[in-house]
């Protein structure tokens, strides 16, 4: 028998309650999509963490490349007027 | 006699049969009065005790970490239906043992467990094929005992019905996995198949526990659900390329106290401590 290869890493996404969105918890392996919700359920919910569950393979995942991060992020360091700080909001608005 | 025969009745050929009176009560001698709510409690708590105690072997041992929470937690799952029961079944008899007592307490011959969940894990397909034969009878037990009259059970079913839906998912898409898999994940489920099958007659025949729940109508008559169990097991071994092997009608005596030598085994391993050193707590 030939020893297997080690099975796929899947990133694991868990929406803690409704309304909320799913977010990223950590990763699983596993070796098909529905193996993946399982250990994902076993590894990220025992706990009542979440309500629902995302996974999707981490070689699916495009990521920036670290090499391009000067270029990509560093141009928003000195433009703070894109934050909206520079608004009075008025005092009738709560939920802001 | 198979060699298996011979391992059913080891251990036993010098106790006492067990009757319907002293297995009601679990203590031989006892007084207490014959409650078929206390026997059928320990039975079913039983089976969860000593099939949790089977999973948690595998943790620290299973083939991938995933797999090692996968069994573990189904295990807790198992767990906590015992402690329930037990809970349940010491309030019942009302002589102070707690539920402590009843897991740890008691000698082989006085577990009313299925012979099939003392099966040994041997290995991963193996520990699947008892999960998956196991789940798929505890789900239909469940649908039926939610309508039970004694509401203790029918809780305890509505709860347990998720968590064992999950395990029968869980053992079903890996039998199909390993079935339709590799020549030797195949030959490895079939033969586990081949060899755990002729345990699921007890599953379906009624012994003095089930008969005097049924008679009581706090249980379903066993022998209705080997249809429904059926009906949900054949189409997942179909998907895994499995045979069904042919039935064997031999009489197992789990729920009678009658176990193979497995169960004497893992009992002082789970005992240990409660025997050595009784009452510790931490």
């Amino acid at each position: 028998m030939t020893l297997q290869k080690q099975w796929p890493i899947f990133e694991v996404f868990v929406r803690a309650r409704a309304g909320l969105e799913h977010k990223h918890v950590g990763s699983i392996h596993a070796a098909d999509a529905r193996m993946a919700i399982e250990h994902a359920r076993d590894a990220y919910t025992r706990r009542q963490e979440g309500v629902s569950l995302w996974v999707v393979r981490s070689a699916d995942i495009v990521a920036s490349d670290p090499d391009d991060a000067d270029a990509l992020f560093e141009p928003a360091k000195d433009k703070i007027y894109r934050h909206p700080t520079f608004y009075t909001i008025p005092d009738e608005v709560k939920n802001l | 006699m198979s060699p298996h025969d011979a391992h059913a009745d080891a251990g036993n050929a010098k106790r006492p049969q067990a009757t319907a009176s002293n297995l009601v009560t679990g203590i031989r001698g006892s007084s207490v009065p014959d409650d078929p709510r206390f026997g059928y409690a320990l039975h079913l708590g039983d089976n969860a005790l000593v099939l949790a105690q089977r999973l948690g072997e595998w943790v620290g041992h299973a083939p991938e970490l995933e797999e090692d929470l996968a069994f573990a937690n189904i295990a807790l799952d198992l767990i906590g239906q015992a402690r329930y029961l037990f809970s349940y079944a010491a309030q019942l008899e009302g002589r102070g043992r707690s539920e402590d007592d009843l897991a740890f307490r008691r000698d082989p011959g006085d577990f009313m467990n299925l012979n099939l969940v003392e099966q040994p894990n041997r290995d991963f397909g193996y520990t699947i094929v008892r999960q998956f034969l196991f789940a798929a009878w505890q789900l239909e037990l469940f649908q039926c005992l939610q309508t039970s009259r004694e509401t203790r059970l029918a809780e305890l079913a509505a709860k347990a019905l998720k968590e064992t839906r999950y395990h029968w998912r869980f053992s079903a898409g890996w039998l199909v996995r390993l079935g339709d898999g590799t020549q030797e994940s195949h030959r490895r489920v079939q033969d586990a198949l081949d060899d755990l099958w002729r345990f699921t007659h007890e599953l379906f025949t009624p012994g003095d526990i089930d008969q005097a729940a049924t008679h009581a109508e706090l249980a379903p008559n066993v022998a209705t659900l080997r249809t429904p169990w059926l009906a949900r097991v054949e189409p997942v071994l179909q998907e895994g390329t499995l045979i069904r092997p042919a039935d064997v009608t031999h009489a197992w005596h789990g729920k009678q106290g009658r176990h193979s030598e497995h169960l004497g085994h893992l009992l002082v391993g789970m005992q240990y401590l409660q025997r050595t050193y009784p009452g510790a707590q931490w």
